[in-house]
């Protein structure tokens, strides 16, 4: 299974990526290849396995309801480009 | 033609947990902008999420109360999008093994029928931010506070056919979850929030039509209304031949209109995976069962009891118990003076009204349920009637004391010495002749209309102070001469 450049620029928009032209092409070539190799892993039968969500053979630890965390708004505020009021700023998203 | 209307719901419910989701951050409303907030719940690099404990009980409970499947193997998994006021690109949630399997409700419906609403699944997940459109220099503000709050998103099954039914639906959603403690569905402030999937069809059609979703409606009123006006929009289009498009929309209380918010270019392309920073939640039966046992009655049990133990009528039932905070001011009103008739045509005629008119909710009434209790007691044993009592309450209401002590400042027991009440009685008889020989002389059908002349005036002379269940046979008598 193959991509085309179509998908490769839809990836890249869902992912906020601008690609160049030689970009795209680059990418279409690797993860055309990263297909290939799923095409080929498919062809292992897996009849009766279940489905893996992890690798480690463990199972999640638990957190009390606690509230642990003190407010450290002016350190977090500090990394920000821009900040007014207590808020992060950010490019204005709706018109 | 003649349209069916099809509705699915999902519901997104705010658990009432101390700390967040994934972070010990406090969940909190209305604190200063990001004063709630931890790397994880800013998507800082490196930062991992830790599941809480109690979220997970209350995912559980909720499945137990609405008789579902519960996922002893549950997944978390990562919706991505983007969006400023989702740091991480990506909203932690579950897809494929949620928490809570298949369930159903059985919706009790205006008209007393009964209709079983399928849920397909509730899933855990956390909520993003909050994006501030006002102007900040040109930009957007963004607040994280509510980012990782954690949510249970109960999705129904398209089997909902009206909008009287969805507001049914909802409603007992809202009240399973506040009487399980889990939720405290204050909808004015997101704890509760509706999007609404609809879709019309020509009667009979086995098919659906394409739906549209509107998005995030929060209040029983808005959930009505949004959705008449969608059928309506839907149905102009399909009368005139076209075509309903696929699209989320948002429904303006204002115009009272829907509209579009985004067109299908733009459909979301989630790319679900499972979470690589969380592992899967295995649960014991044991665990399960456990939570199961400590269920508190719901409303619908409540409701049941209340017919058999208290002898109330469905419909008495059913409004009562239709909030924990009324039937629990209902029930301990009802230990005080032991008359559930009663306390019931109180709880629901005095102190409903007063409690609209003040736009007030139970647990705030300015009377609690034992001093409730205690002024019905006096109704009860005749030391005031129903009218005099409607005043009673309105003081105790105001902040002027107790039942017994208003009842005394204001002179307003009633009068039951009988030797009192016929010397009344003869009092008004001896200065109403004309109208009594006018009584004497007519038939028993008149007499009957005619009597409450002079119920009148002895109420009047008496201040409303003699007792009617007293007063009538005696007049009666005496009329007769």
């Amino acid at each position: 299974m193959s991509i085309d450049k179509q998908d490769v620029q839809k990836i890249a928009h869902l992912a906020r990526l601008a690609l160049t032209e030689t970009d795209a092409d680059q990418y279409q070539h690797s993860l055309s290849s990263v297909l290939a190799l799923v095409e080929q892993m498919q062809s292992v039968n897996t009849d009766g396995v279940e489905p893996l969500s992890n690798p480690l053979e463990m199972t999640q630890r638990l957190r009390e309801d606690i509230v642990t965390e003190e407010n450290r708004r002016d350190a977090f505020l500090a990394n920000a480009p821009q900040t007014e009021a207590g808020l992060f700023l950010v490019p204005k998203v709706i018109d | 033609m003649n349209w069916e209307v099809v509705i699915g719901l999902e519901i997104h419910t705010q658990l009432s947990t101390k700390s967040k989701l994934f972070s010990g951050a406090a969940v909190g409303f209305g604190a200063e902008p990001n004063t709630q907030t931890t790397l994880v719940d800013l998507g800082m690099p490196g930062a991992l999420p830790v599941f809480n404990k109690e979220a997970l009980r209350m995912a559980v409970m909720f499945g137990h109360a609405i008789n579902a499947e519960i996922g002893m193997t549950s997944v978390f998994a990562r919706k991505n999008y983007f969006y400023p006021d989702l740091p991480k690109g990506y909203q932690t949630s579950q897809m494929d093994h949620p928490i809570v399997g298949k369930g159903y409700l059985d919706v009790m419906l205006d008209d007393g029928t009964t209709s079983r609403v399928g849920i397909t699944r509730a899933h855990l997940e956390e909520d993003a931010g909050k994006s501030l459109h006002e102007d900040f220099q040109g930009m957007t503000g963004i607040d994280l506070n509510r980012s990782s709050t954690p949510l249970l998103e109960i999705v129904s099954e398209p089997d909902i056919r009206s909008a009287k039914e969805a507001v049914a639906y909802v409603k007992m959603i809202h009240s399973i979850v506040t009487y399980l403690g889990i939720c405290d569905g204050n909808m004015a402030e997101g704890s509760m929030r509706c999007d609404i999937n609809l879709s019309l069809r020509p009667k009979g059609q086995k098919e659906y039509g394409t739906r549209t979703e509107i998005k995030n409606v929060n209040s029983f009123r808005f959930i009505e209304k949004a959705i008449y006006t969608e059928i309506e929009r839907q149905a102009d289009i399909l009368e005139d031949g076209g075509r309903i498009i696929q699209e989320t929309r948002l429904y303006d209380p204002e115009k009272n209109e829907t509209r579009s918010m985004r067109s299908k270019e733009d459909a979301n392309d989630y790319r679900y995976f499972p979470c690589p920073d969380l592992l899967p939640v295995v649960l014991t039966q044991e665990y399960v069962d456990n939570i199961k046992a400590t269920l508190p009655e719901l409303p619908s049990q409540k409701a049941a009891r209340f017919q058999s133990e208290h002898a109330l009528s469905e419909y008495d039932a059913n409004v009562l118990s239709s909030s924990r905070a009324m039937a629990d001011f209902f029930e301990n009103a009802n230990n005080v003076v032991k008359d559930p008739k009663l306390t019931a045509n109180w709880v629901m005629g005095e102190l409903s009204k007063l409690l609209n008119q003040e736009q007030l909710d139970i647990e705030n009434s300015p009377v609690n349920a034992q001093a409730f209790g205690e002024l019905l007691v006096r109704i009860k044993d005749n030391t005031i009637n129903g009218k005099t009592a409607k005043d009673v309450f309105q003081a105790m209401w105001d902040g002027e004391g107790s039942a017994d002590a208003i009842i005394e400042a204001k002179g307003l027991k009633q009068v039951t010495d009988t030797g009192a009440i016929e010397a009344m009685i003869q009092t008004i008889l001896d200065a109403n002749a004309a109208q009594v020989e006018q009584y004497r002389a007519a038939d028993e059908d008149k007499q009957k209309k005619m009597i409450g002349f002079f119920v009148g005036q002895v109420m009047k002379a008496s201040q409303g102070k003699a007792n009617p269940g007293l007063v009538n046979p005696i007049l009666a008598k005496m009329l007769k001469g």
